[in-house]
């Protein structure tokens, strides 16, 4: 039995693939200097995701565990340059803006990631139905990171947004703080990784406030266990 | 009389014993033939055992080889076969598109390079051969001189060739510059694509007096041209870029307007060899 509620709350907020798993943070740094460039990198990501998730679900029959690794990256790689030649000859002005951020979905840990963890062990619908999640909650996290790091470094909001979606969305387009002179750091990469660290901590903080009295994640009381209980393997009942 | 009589006897004795005869053998053959086809039968079944006996061995034998080595090695070619052909097919499938795509791309910009009046006839492709290889020229016609010509140049800027389309009239002076392909760092050295700024439109009218040598250089390098918060290298380049072409447009300046009688099936190399490679 699928739990469609579980799978939305997993990909949007509980494990994000940034806020949550913290993966996929090379592609997430590179292009996040403003919102609009997140937009864009995040809605190919999802399409990439989508189809990736279907085709692993669908082969995981065929798939042995120990060329998983290989077959998955495959298939990764080749809907990546379908979708990249697919868009250049039929969607040829969005690949214009989109097209130099395409290659790098192939890097994304986080595709290979879901693939491995997710779709590999699960229906089509459901791995399908991760893979738009996923996308979609990754698409969040770099539309909040680019307009944070757009703000504050550029003065502008959603610049050239309607390039992306069209000239019906240019309204997007604003100019915050008039004649700003620019923070270069938060446009450069340092400031990705600062303004990621702050995000991280205001999401974290929401978590505490919603949940006060959870009980703690069994996985760290495991680690503290494994780091206090000292070598991992117990060679001291074995050696005798 | 006893003759006839005798004759007939012995004919009808004859005939009996040969009907005898007859039914012996249909007998004997149809006992041959309900053995013949026991026996094939027989084999019928017995082939039919090997067969599926032979089938149920194959389908044990494959069974047993899954999870080892050769079967991996199988599986992943098998993927590799069918990523190849989809790839194969959706590159066959979009590559007039894409060509098609580019060359609307190629006329878009060199419509941005030259004013409508100065191509009436509209550009031409072409290609002339100089001494260091061949290069792509369009010339713009009006009243059968050249009005303008569009070339490409190429600039080495911070991550990867930048290919700039230039676009000059018979004076030297830039009509318009366009950015065709870069790999810049988006948000930061794309602001050389018009679409992102307006950054490119300031070359309009420059020319290599205009500046002197000295200005063809970002503000920060004492020059006349703004640089980018966040990206000097890329504008940099591109101003690079662009003084190189418009020096090769004034070293081959005769050549690009057609103004010597050309010469003609082989173009003669040029002596002079161009600053620019």
């Amino acid at each position: 039995m699928t739990d469609y509620t579980r799978i939305a709350r997993d990909g949007l907020w509980d494990n994000n693939i940034v806020f949550g798993q913290l993966l996929a943070l090379c592609p997430l740094l590179a292009v996040t200097g403003t919102a609009t460039n997140g937009l864009g990198m995040g809605l190919a990501t999802t399409v990439v995701m989508i189809l990736s998730g279907l085709a692993v679900a669908l082969l995981r029959g065929v798939i042995t565990p120990e060329i998983r690794i290989p077959a998955f990256v495959l298939i990764i790689a080749a809907i990546v340059t379908v979708v990249d030649m697919t868009m250049n000859a039929y969607l040829h002005d969005l690949h214009k803006v989109l097209g130099l951020f395409i290659p790098l979905i192939v890097t994304n840990c986080a595709i290979l990631g879901r693939a491995e963890a997710f779709a590999s062990r699960q229906s089509a619908p459901a791995a399908g139905f991760d893979g738009l999640m996923m996308g979609l909650g990754f698409t969040a996290a770099l539309v909040a990171l680019g307009g944070v790091r757009e703000i504050l470094g550029a003065g502008t909001l959603f610049a050239n947004a309607s390039l992306l979606l069209g000239d019906g969305l240019a309204w997007l387009e604003l100019e915050l703080i008039p004649n700003y002179d620019g923070f270069l750091l938060l446009i450069l990469p340092p400031g990705g990784f600062i303004v990621l660290g702050f995000l991280l901590a205001a999401k974290n903080a929401l978590d505490a406030k919603a949940a006060p009295a959870a009980p703690a994640d069994p996985t760290h009381e495991r680690i503290e266990q494994v780091f206090t209980a000292g070598p991992l393997l117990p060679t001291g009942d074995k050696g005798a | 009389m006893s003759e006839m009589v005798e004759m007939r006897r012995a004919a009808a004795k004859g005939f009996a014993v040969a009907q005898e005869r007859a039914g012996e053998i249909a007998m004997k053959a149809g006992a041959a033939l309900r053995r013949g086809g026991r026996l094939a039968r027989l084999a019928l079944r017995r082939g039919r055992r090997w067969f599926l006996k032979g089938g149920r061995d194959l389908l044990q034998r494959l069974a047993a080889l899954k999870g080892a080595p050769a079967h991996h090695g199988a599986v992943l070619a098998g993927f590799a076969l069918a990523a190849a052909w989809l790839l194969a097919a959706s590159n066959e499938g979009t590559r007039e598109a894409i060509a098609a795509r580019a060359a609307e791309d190629l006329q878009r910009s060199l419509g941005q390079v030259a004013p409508a009046a100065l191509r009436e006839g509209g550009f031409e492709a072409g290609s002339v051969a100089f001494a260091e290889g061949e290069r792509k020229v369009h010339r713009a016609m009006k009243d059968g001189a050249v009005a303008a010509v569009a070339f490409e140049t190429v600039a080495q800027g911070y991550a990867g060739e930048i290919r700039l389309l230039l676009g000059v009239d018979p004076s030297g002076a830039l009509l318009g510059v366009r950015v065709l392909s870069h790999s810049e760092t988006p948000g930061l050295g794309d602001k050389i694509e018009t679409s992102k700024s307006d950054w490119a439109d300031g070359f309009e009218g420059r020319s290599l007096t205009n500046p002197l040598p000295e200005g063809w250089a970002v503000r920060k390098d004492g020059g006349v041209f703004d640089q980018f918060s966040g990206a000097t290298v890329t504008p940099r380049a591109v101003i690079d870029g662009i003084r190189s072409g418009l020096e090769f447009f004034a070293e081959r300046r005769a050549e690009l307007l057609l103004l010597e009688p050309s010469p003609a099936p082989a173009p003669a190399a040029p002596q002079t060899k161009a600053a620019e490679p």
